[in-house]
């Protein structure tokens, strides 16, 4: 395939993941509504807020990083996704996984992070500052389990490239990540409550407390690129563990069907439970999903 | 909607707080530096640089079709920044919990002016709160829309002749909506924004224009009564 069709199906990918991503949104709210028993907003909610903060007439900027911290965000979420096999044995659909590999991946997750930071400290809110010094400490620690699950994967297939991982995983489901290497799918899955932001780690964006976290300032727009990236981060992140731990998908429903199961586990607890501290989580990531991440590495490594 | 019962060619109203007996000798500094600046002369010599003296201008609507489309858009995503200068903003937990719940309406509480479409005023405004009023409803980026809640907002209710309570909260930001009652129960609040999400799809709800285009009147209106003003003349 010539490297311009494979520019225009990547973007096609992409927009796929985009609409799948903000109706998983979505769906989520009206979970947490039923939970609280509220009817809940519409599924397609997300859409019109996108279309309405797009339409914002005026929008205020505070510098150059200021109009950078969404760019950055969403360079993050499209810079993940393109480097990820959306379904295996695809010609049309593996976007540039051939050029990247885990690690591409894993920098690409924390850069919009990052860029979001610089970009919402500029914003001038203190708690914009109090939102991202919080997100970047739980964002360092759930990092650590995370990694030792990647490590301990690459040291299981002997292989950093995606594709490769998912290639192993075929045959049959007794083949996943899930059942050849439980430790690290454990520790993993509970770095992703942190990454999704959900309870009990949702001190990052506390609502009530410091208003809806690092993009107080961000308005109009700005806000509309965030949340688009919301769409496109969630489904790339969920993409990412379908492959590395679930088996990867094959056709597009079998990926609904699985990005759908895999959101929910951070879903359900997260509409049971209360919320850490910063400190809580800190501790928490560093304890258990730590032990069981470097469990795993040595298992596979000795 | 009350906007045709202001009459903005008329002397900029006297209310509560205004103690100046003569009005040609203003009690404030001017805020018009030309046409497009403004002076910020509440502002202290080390302050004026970190904020724009930018005037407002009327924003540009889209081409018809397309603005009838985004109208739409932003009736069914109203985002509530709720002030609670009186008893009004205890109406507001009922209308988002499981009993009204907003939500369902694609409406949703926003604790931050910026993002922001719908500024909710629940109840009596002293003065000290309409210069709070006055920096978010001007922190709010548009189209904004206004919904005052209570008797005490349209009228001074129970306040009439307070001397720290505004009368009328439409004579220093352009209201679109008013709920009447002491208090108005959430059914009825609920019908004043079902009424706002109407004006807003028929392209009437313009408050952010009007403003803009009435600046002088209501920027004289708010200057009379607020008297420690310490902030920009215009909050962007």
């Amino acid at each position: 395939m010539s490297i311009a069709l494979k520019i225009v199906w990547a973007f096609i990918s992409l927009g796929v993941v985009t609409v799948w991503g903000l109706t998983l949104n979505g769906i989520v709210h009206k979970i947490f509504a039923r939970v609280q028993g509220r009817l809940g907003p519409p599924v397609w909610q997300p859409f019109i807020d996108i279309a309405k903060n797009n339409a914002i007439r005026t929008a205020i900027t505070h510098g150059i990083m200021f109009y950078l911290g969404p760019v950055f965000r969403i360079a993050g979420g499209i810079g993940t996704y393109m480097f990820i096999p959306v379904l295996f044995g695809s010609a049309y659909f593996s976007n540039f996984s051939m050029s990247g590999d885990i690690l591409l991946v894993m920098y690409f997750i924390f850069f919009g992070q990052l860029g979001m930071a610089l970009g919402a400290g500029e914003g001038g809110h203190p708690y914009s500052a109090i939102a991202v010094s919080r997100g970047l400490a739980q964002m360092t620690a759930f990092e650590v389990p995370f990694a030792l699950s990647i490590i301990s994967l690459v040291v299981q297939y002997g292989t950093l490239s995606i594709t490769e991982i998912v290639a192993a995983q075929q045959g049959s489901f007794l083949n996943w990540t899930l059942f050849t290497n439980p430790l690290a799918v454990i520790a993993a899955m509970i770095a992703m409550l942190g990454m999704n932001m959900y309870n009990p780690f949702s001190v990052v964006i506390a609502p009530q407390e410091i208003p809806i976290g690092p993009p107080t300032e961000y308005q109009a727009s700005f806000m509309g690129l965030l949340a688009t990236n919301r769409g496109i981060f969630a489904g790339a992140k969920l993409v990412l563990y379908m492959n590395l731990f679930f088996g990867g998908a094959t056709n597009l429903p079998i990926l609904m069907l699985k990005t759908f199961s895999i959101y929910m586990f951070s879903v359900f607890i997260g509409a049971a439970y209360p919320r850490f501290r910063t400190e809580n989580s800190i501790r928490f990531f560093l304890k258990y999903p730590t032990i069981l991440g470097i469990i795993s590495v040595l298992l596979f490594s000795l | 909607m009350i906007d045709n019962e202001i009459n903005y060619d008329s002397e900029p109203v006297a209310n509560a707080g205004d103690n100046s007996s003569n009005p040609t000798t203003s009690a404030y500094p001017d805020w018009r530096k030309d046409d497009n600046t403004l002076t910020n002369a509440g502002l202290p010599d080390e302050e004026q640089e970190w904020f724009c003296d930018a005037r407002p201008q009327p924003a540009r609507k889209s081409w018809q079709p397309i603005e009838d489309f985004l109208n739409w858009a932003r009736a069914n995503s109203l985002w509530i920044l709720a002030f609670g200068t009186g008893c009004g903003a205890i109406e507001l937990r009922p209308l988002v919990t499981s009993r009204y719940d907003i939500s369902r309406l694609g409406m949703q509480p926003r604790p931050t002016p910026r993002q922001a479409n719908v500024f909710m005023i629940g109840g009596y405004v002293s003065i000290k709160t309409l210069k709070r009023i006055v920096r978010s409803y001007e922190q709010m980026q548009g189209p904004k829309f206004v919904v005052a809640v209570c008797s005490c907002a349209i009228n001074g209710g129970m306040y009439w002749d307070s001397y720290n309570t505004v009368k009328r909260i439409d004579e220093y930001i352009p209201v679109d909506v008013y709920v009447t009652g002491c208090m108005p129960r959430p059914e009825a609040v609920l019908a004043g924004f079902t009424k706002l999400k109407e004006l807003i799809k028929a392209g009437k709800a313009e408050g952010q224009n009007l403003y803009a285009e009435k600046f002088d009147w209501y920027k004289e209106n708010q200057k009379k009564v607020i008297k420690d003003w310490n902030m920009p003349d215009y909050n962007w």
